[in-house]
């Protein structure tokens, strides 16, 4: 492979591209694959067929007709199954198979739009047919995310055309070690796994090394529950990784790398697995790669279910064939790492933003974001939200602009809108802080997160309703946390087990005066006394639970009572009088006699002695009986 | 010019020599920063975080994984430090099973003492885990999961120190537990009981096997004659546990101790260890001069056995016969029971009092149980005998001196000198020069094999024949030393194998030392100790001597093979890993087990099964037949071998299966 | 059925050669050898070892460690309900209490007595916009309420008579 090769490959396609009529790109992501967007697909191809279209899939060759292609996650996963029309990126939501051939009739056949399958604005009930004229995607800057949902993550001819492995090659061919190092410290790039640490400097580290075998790894072991960031980077534009990790190979010195991926991400790993195939096919990795300029293996390796893994040391181990337990740091991965050779670990995100900072975008990455955090960083925004999805904005983007603009406003439990009326915004999953409605205009960056006590972390943004318990969530992460802590520290492995059964007495009506000045203690010392990350980030949401809504552990502690009623334990059963009719099923259905009444009149429950059992709910047949 | 590191701890300046990092650094400058997971012979871990300091610029940071940098500033015991260390005390008293009036481990546990120096005197978690069950199963070790806080420690020196790994961590986060593997009891699995485990564990999570109820009992049974055999390692470490320097030759005072608790003798196993250089110096030059396989290998350590047993089988030819000489003491006292005042051999009692753990699990192994019954009945650690030396209300150090029994009590410098590594290999020198040479005024002392080192070797020369000598302390070692003679790289003529680092003074059953230092010190114990003797050659004890004449007749005799030799067998390294792969139905079922070691699987083992199974298949005759995988041997020359209904056939063909098949329908016609 | 025992274990044999019979490779081999046999059978992970030429303790100690791998058989169908923050935010308790109660599992009792269905709780299965969801063996269904989870369920059952 070399420069010319690639151009002829580009030229190849794009001349392919412009014999074809028309492009329908269905959104293969695991979202929508999950409701039904492979039926959507194969229907296509039959109506289209039928409808005496020239059907082409793989577009291999100059001919005239429709291409049908299949993306990685488009990221707007409220709304999906996705579909998307070139020319005019005239964008379908909520597609059903009988759909199909209105949209052939109208948007193939004829240049017509299919209305009510175009996203409505919610507040101006305005049609918004073109995927840039949608709000969730006007507000956001998709740069690494640009490809993904618009190309088909198979076709390794398709990325090369829209400039894909150019960068690889300029770097390969015409860059010495040093300069690509430079020319990434330069961008300010920084670790979008959630260290946040120099990219360049990284490298650097690794490429001062002297050793023969050089290890490069990207992290895809996306385990923070609530992040689909790095699955749809590699679901989606599984190239745009490889060709970061070429890059950090010759900036480096490495000739093999692994690409770890989550194995609860099969879609994932087939999609890495088969760029990987092909970028070797082409000549662009493996030995001998670009006309003999580097050797540059690529191995891609299942997890096996264990979040910890995630950590850099602890992945290392994975690989090696161990148990995932992390190592005390000195010495460091770019010392020793795999196999005791000098390696770098990246994030997949990190590496997809290599060929763009390496490439013509290299300027307007520079020119994005804030002074200590450049470019962008995606998000996978969930909870009580309307839109929710990936997206991904430019570094000091506001909670605000996120929520209004792109996410819609916060909804309540039944979907009801409440403007910017949410309680918490968790940010960074189970390692990370909660965000306020005092923190709505607080730029998103690496520093400002950090003032406040939380992290951008990998990138996970779920927001919290009024209606929801921070105490029961704080629990939430703590259970997580604990489940998956490796157990090789005293500290992280008895103190989050200690910490989860403060919690668990919290929201279980077992907690005195000492208990939250114990979990407070004790969150202080595995902060500080842990070995890893895990167990080190693993108190921060209780921290900042605990600064942001003591109240509200108060009043689980003190008055045994949960506000929003999330914790069952706390919940009181009450009769509601007005629906009550005295038949009194449900006191003599009750195990310990704590319902009493009179027949023919509403019955009460002694909340002394009622053991929240539920037998009451279950037996009343007019739902009179409710938990508050 | 290499100019030193200095740094500051406490504001004090210290110069930092070749410490490997900052935890080292400290404790040199006389701190003693508390550990659990922290051993200078093995990898480091950083699992206990105790060792916390807070270093100017850095915050807390682990110090036995920090490098002292020039200029560092550090402080061991801030305010938040000794939050910290409380806490984490408190946390892992929280799991663990404090028991601490009732646990053998009580006066020598870091975790109690750590509680006590930090000041804890209040638990705030609550126990969260349920009790975990007791091991109990192996006749050396006793381990009890609920006191274990999960250091690693024992998991490390079992794997890179004694590259065995039979025990490793098992599950994750709160629910890990260090297990053999499938939770399986050690009996079960390639455990070879050398106890190094023990001398790194930090409290009572993992202990020698207590028998000292058992010889209570035999002692105060006036029916019972009781004797003891003190090894010699024993004599230079005891005194550790009465507050004695190591090294210290506390002989006298064990003797006079163990008279006072009841024994009817006490004896000395360095006797037993000059007879064994009588036999094992004569079966070594016989083999020379008969052309045998060489190396041969030493057999006085039940660690090493077991090991060669299970990974090298094909070796044991090339270890020697000889018994170890608690076994040949054992054997010869019962023999010669009316010495010791015993009324039959039914009615004596041996003890041994042994620094080691696998002497527990020789003393029970079927090759020295006759009719009578053990040769050896009981065995005592130095640290049990401690035990009963302060359960009797004795004041060790202020004990008048005594000697001991005769005539098994007399011993020569070679004798005490087999519990230091290099120790037989030296005894045997200075009987084999005599032997061969006919020289007796040589010098006794052979420099060559002394040292700490865990591969040494020697080249001694006897009347032109150079003989190379290996001598290995530590099991990982072994496999290294056995590998490199397997693949041709080395060649040896003798090689003693010591299982534990130091030889056995540095046995499972010792005072947990403070450190290798703590060994080293002993083994100059023993030293001193052959030096001060009167006689250093084991030929020159008349005792001996006169037990050739009287019953032995000669070395390597018939009588001698009686008595005082053995045989080893091949080990399945884990109990029950046969994969059964096809299981008939028929009542009258033919076993064939196919060997699936290294050697016979590059020599065709998986086709041979293939196969035989097509062959089954074709003929509809999986009835009759239940074939199964195991691993026999790891290397075997002789395969594939397949082992049809109990006959072993070597070099295994298919032809050969199957005409032995037809053979069994024709018989059954 | 006979058969079938040689067939896995003369595949356990080729899993390990695939893999180099290098230790490095061993959670691949896991893998593998789980594919074959649904879980990882004892006497087939002592065999692994010895051929890679490790302890079993180590062995045993990866397939603890990791949650994917099973050393109890697990049933025909696994299902598997995130509790991943934004599913667990959106109730995927209620739904694996749904499921429990259908088929009459707890947290310590996972699999069906006929080995039809086993029932884990696992942590984000990255389908966060489709929350709360779950998989059934690689079938992956979002947008889930007690009531729909336990339909897919029935809808096997039935199935299953039938086949």
């Amino acid at each position: 492979m070399n420069k010319v090769k690639l151009e002829g490959i580009r030229d190849g396609y794009n001349k392919r591209f412009d014999c074809i009529d028309k492009r329908i790109i269905i959104c293969a992501g695991t979202g929508c694959v999950a409701n039904g967007a492979m039926g959507i697909y194969d229907e296509f191809i039959r109506q289209l067929d039928k409808a005496g279209i020239n059907v082409i899939v793989e577009l291999d060759k100059e001919e005239e007709g429709t291409l049908v292609s299949k993306s990685g996650c488009q990221g707007f996963c409220q709304m999906g199954p996705l579909v998307t029309i070139i020319p005019g990126k005239t964008m379908y939501t909520k597609v059903r198979v009988s759909d199909v051939s209105e949209i052939i009739e109208t948007s193939i056949l004829k240049d017509g739009t299919v209305e009510r399958l175009i996203y409505r604005n919610i507040e101006t009930g305005e049609g918004c047919p073109s995927v840039d004229d949608i709000p969730f995607y006007k507000k956001q800057s998709r740069t690494v995310l640009k490809n993904c949902g618009l190309m088909d993550p198979s076709d390794i001819d398709e990325y090369i055309a829209r400039g894909g492995y150019f960068a690889a090659e300029k770097a390969v061919a015409s860059m010495s070690s040093e300069e690509i190092c430079k020319v990434v410290k330069e961008s300010g790039l920084r670790g979008r796994g959630g260290g946040g640490f120099p990219t360049g400097t990284k490298w650097e580290l690794a490429m001062k090394e002297n050793s023969a075998d050089k290890y490069i790894i990207c992290n895809g072991d996306e385990g923070d529950p609530g992040a689909f960031m790095d699955r749809s980077i590699m679901e989606g534009n599984p190239h745009s990784v490889i060709e970061g990790m070429l890059i950090a190979a010759r900036a480096v010195g490495a000739n093999a790398g692994y690409v770890y991926v989550r194995m609860e991400y099969p879609l994932a790993v087939a999609r890495m697995k088969a760029a990987v195939r092909k970028a070797e096919e082409y000549g662009i990795i493996g030995e001998g790669a670009f006309e003999d300029r580097i050797d540059f293996k690529i191995t891609v390796m299942e997890g096996a279910g264990a979040f910890v893994c995630g950590e850099e040391t602890a992945l290392i181990a994975s690989i090696e064939g161990k148990r995932g337990m992390p190592s005390p740091k000195p010495p460091y991965p770019s010392t020793y790492g795999l196999f005791g050779k000098p390696t770098v670990i990246n994030n997949v995100e990190t590496l997809a933003t290599i060929p763009i900072v390496l490439g013509n975008g290299a300027g307007e990455f520079m020119n994005t974001g804030t002074e200590r955090s450049r470019g962008t960083k995606t998000f996978a925004l969930t909870g009580h939200v309307r839109n929710t999805g990936l997206i991904e904005v430019p570094f000091g983007t506001t909670l605000r602009e996120i929520i209004v603009d792109i996410a819609g406003g916060v909804v309540d439990n039944d979907g009801n809108p409440c403007g910017v009326d949410f309680k918490a915004v968790q940010i960074g999953g189970p390692s990370g802080g909660c965000l306020t409605k005092e923190h709505l205009d607080l730029p998103l960056d690496y520093e400002s997160l950090k003032s406040v006590g939380a992290m951008v972390g990998s990138g996970g943004l779920v927001v919290m309703n009024q209606q929801t318990c921070m105490v029961g969530i704080a629990r939430f992460f703590m259970k997580f946390t604990q489940n998956e802590s490796c157990g090789k520290c005293i500290v992280c492995r008895e103190g989050t087990k200690q910490m989860l059964a403060l919690l668990d007495d919290i929201t279980e009506g077992r907690a005195d005066e000492t208990t939250i000045p114990l979990l407070s203690e004790l969150a202080g010392v595995v902060k500080v006394g842990s070995l890893c990350g895990l167990g080190k980030s693993a108190p921060n949401p209780v921290l900042s639970s605990l600064e942001f809504f003591k109240d509200e552990y108060i009043e689980h502690v003190e008055n045994k009572r949960c506000p929003t009623g999330s914790c069952k334990a706390l919940a009181r059963y009450m009769i509601i009088e007005e629906k009550c009719k005295g038949c009194g099923l449900c006191a003599r259905k009750c195990p310990v006699d704590a319902i009493t009444g009179e027949k023919g009149m509403a019955y009460r429950i002694d909340a002394d002695k009622c053991i929240k059992c539920g037998a009451c709910i279950e037996a009343c047949r007019l739902s009179a009986v409710a938990m508050g | 010019m290499n100019m030193k590191k200095r740094i500051y701890i406490d504001n004090i300046e210290t110069t930092v020599n070749d410490e490997r990092n900052l935890l080292e650094v400290i404790r040199a400058a006389g701190i003693d920063i508390p550990t659990f997971c922290y051993h200078s012979e093995i990898s480091i871990y950083g699992a206990c975080r105790l060792c916390m300091v807070e270093v100017e610029g850095k915050g807390l940071v682990p110090s036995c994984s920090t490098i002292p940098e020039d200029g560092m500033r550090v402080r061991t015991n801030t305010a938040e430090i000794r939050k910290m260390r409380k806490m984490i005390v408190e946390l892992t008293l929280a799991s663990h099973d404090m028991s601490c009036p009732t646990c053998a481990k009580s006066a020598d546990c870091k975790l109690q003492d750590l509680a006590r120096r930090m000041g804890v005197d209040e638990v705030r978690f609550k126990k969260r885990t349920p009790k975990k069950p007791i091991d109990r199963a192996s006749e050396s070790l006793v381990r009890d999961p609920n006191k274990c806080v999960l250091c690693g420690d024992c998991v490390r020196v079992c794997d890179e120190v004694q590259g065995i790994g039979a025990i490793d961590f098992a599950f994750r986060g709160s629910e890990s537990t260090v297990t053999p593997c499938f939770g399986k009891n050690l009996d079960k699995v390639e455990c070879v009981y050398c106890g190094q485990c023990v001398r790194v564990c930090p409290t009572g999570a993992i202990l020698p096997k207590s028998h000292i109820s058992e010889v209570w009992e035999a002692i105060n049974d006036p029916e019972l004659t009781v004797v003891a055999q003190l090894a010699p390692a024993v004599r230079v470490a005891i005194g550790e546990s009465f507050g004695l320097e190591p090294g210290t030759n506390s002989t006298g005072q064990i003797v006079a101790a163990l008279r006072k608790m009841g024994f009817d003798r006490v004896y000395d196993t360095s006797f037993a260890a000059d007879l064994t250089i009588m036999e094992e110096t004569n079966e070594f030059l016989g083999r020379i001069e008969n052309g045998n396989k060489m190396p041969m290998f030493t057999s006085c350590c039940p660690g090493w056995v077991k090991f060669a047993e299970q990974y090298y089988p094909e070796y044991l030819d090339n270890i020697s016969t000889c018994a170890s000489p608690q076994q040949m003491f054992g054997s010869l006292c019962k023999k010669t029971y009316q010495r010791s005042g015993a009324s039959s051999a039914e009615k004596l009692r041996v003890v041994s009092i042994m620094p080691c753990t696998a002497k527990k699990f020789e003393a029970a192994r079927p090759e020295f149980t006759k009719e009578y019954g053990r040769d050896v009945d009981y065995v005592l650690t130095t640290r049990e005998l401690a035990l009963m030396i302060e359960e009797s209300g004795l004041r060790f150090p202020s004990l008048a001196p005594d000697s001991f029994d005769m005539p098994f009590g007399f011993k020569t410098g070679g004798g005490v000198i087999f519990g230091s590594s290099g120790g037989v290999t030296e005894a045997v020198l200075r009987y084999a020069v005599e032997k061969v040479t006919g020289e007796t005024n040589f010098g006794y002392v052979f420099e060559s094999v002394r040292g700490n080192k865990g591969i040494k070797s020697a080249i001694v020369d006897l009347s032109g024949n150079k003989l190379r000598f290996g001598i290995v302390m530590g099991l990982g070692n072994a496999r290294k030393l056995m590998e490199s003679i397997k693949s041709g790289e080395e060649h040896y003529d003798f090689v003693e194998v010591m299982a534990c680092p130091g030889g056995c003074v540095g046995g499972g059953g010792q005072p947990v030392p403070e450190n290798m230092e703590t060994t080293v010190r002993r083994s100059r114990g023993l030293y001193e100790n052959d030096r001060m003797l009167q006689l250093h050659k084991s030929q020159e004890n008349p005792y001996v001597s006169e037990l050739y004449d009287k019953l032995l007749v000669s070395p390597n005799s018939h009588m001698a093979h009686e008595l005082l030799h053995t045989s080893y067998k091949p080990r399945q390294r884990t109990e029950g890993d046969d994969v059964s792969i096809l299981s008939g139905q028929a009542d009258d079922r033919t076993e064939i087990t196919f060997c699936f070691g290294t050697g016979c699987f590059v020599k065709g083992a998986q086709e041979l099964l293939k196969e035989t199974v097509d062959f089954i298949r074709e003929a509809d005759i999986a009835d009759s037949f239940d074939i199964k995988a195991t691993f026999c041997h790891e290397n075997c020359s002789r395969g594939p071998v397949v082992d049809f209904d109990g006959e072993m056939i070597e070099k295994c063909t298919f032809e050969k299966i199957v005409s032995r098949m037809s053979a069994v329908r024709a018989g059954k016609e | 059925m006979k058969y079938a025992t040689v067939k896995k274990f003369e595949n356990v044999c080729e899993i390990i050669n695939k893999h180099g019979r290098d230790s490095a490779n061993l959670i691949g081999i896991l893998h593998d050898i789980q594919e074959e046999y649904r879980y990882l059978p004892k006497e087939i992970m002592t065999f692994t070892a010895t051929m890679l030429g490790i302890a079993p303790a180590r062995v045993y100690g990866v397939a603890t460690f990791y949650s994917h791998f099973a050393l109890e058989p697990k049933g025909k169908y696994v299902i598997k309900v995130c509790d991943g923050t934004a599913c667990h935010v959106k109730k995927s308790t209620d739904l694996i209490n749904a499921i429990e109660k259908r088929l009459g599992l707890s947290n310590e009792n996972k699999t069906t007595s006929d080995m039809m269905f086993t029932l884990e709780a696992v942590s984000c299965l990255g389908a966060c916009g489709l929350a709360p969801a779950m998989v059934v063996n690689d079938e992956v269904h979002g947008l889930l309420t007690p009531e729909t989870a336990v339909e897919i369920i029935e809808a096997i059952i039935e199935r299953e008579k039938t086949s």
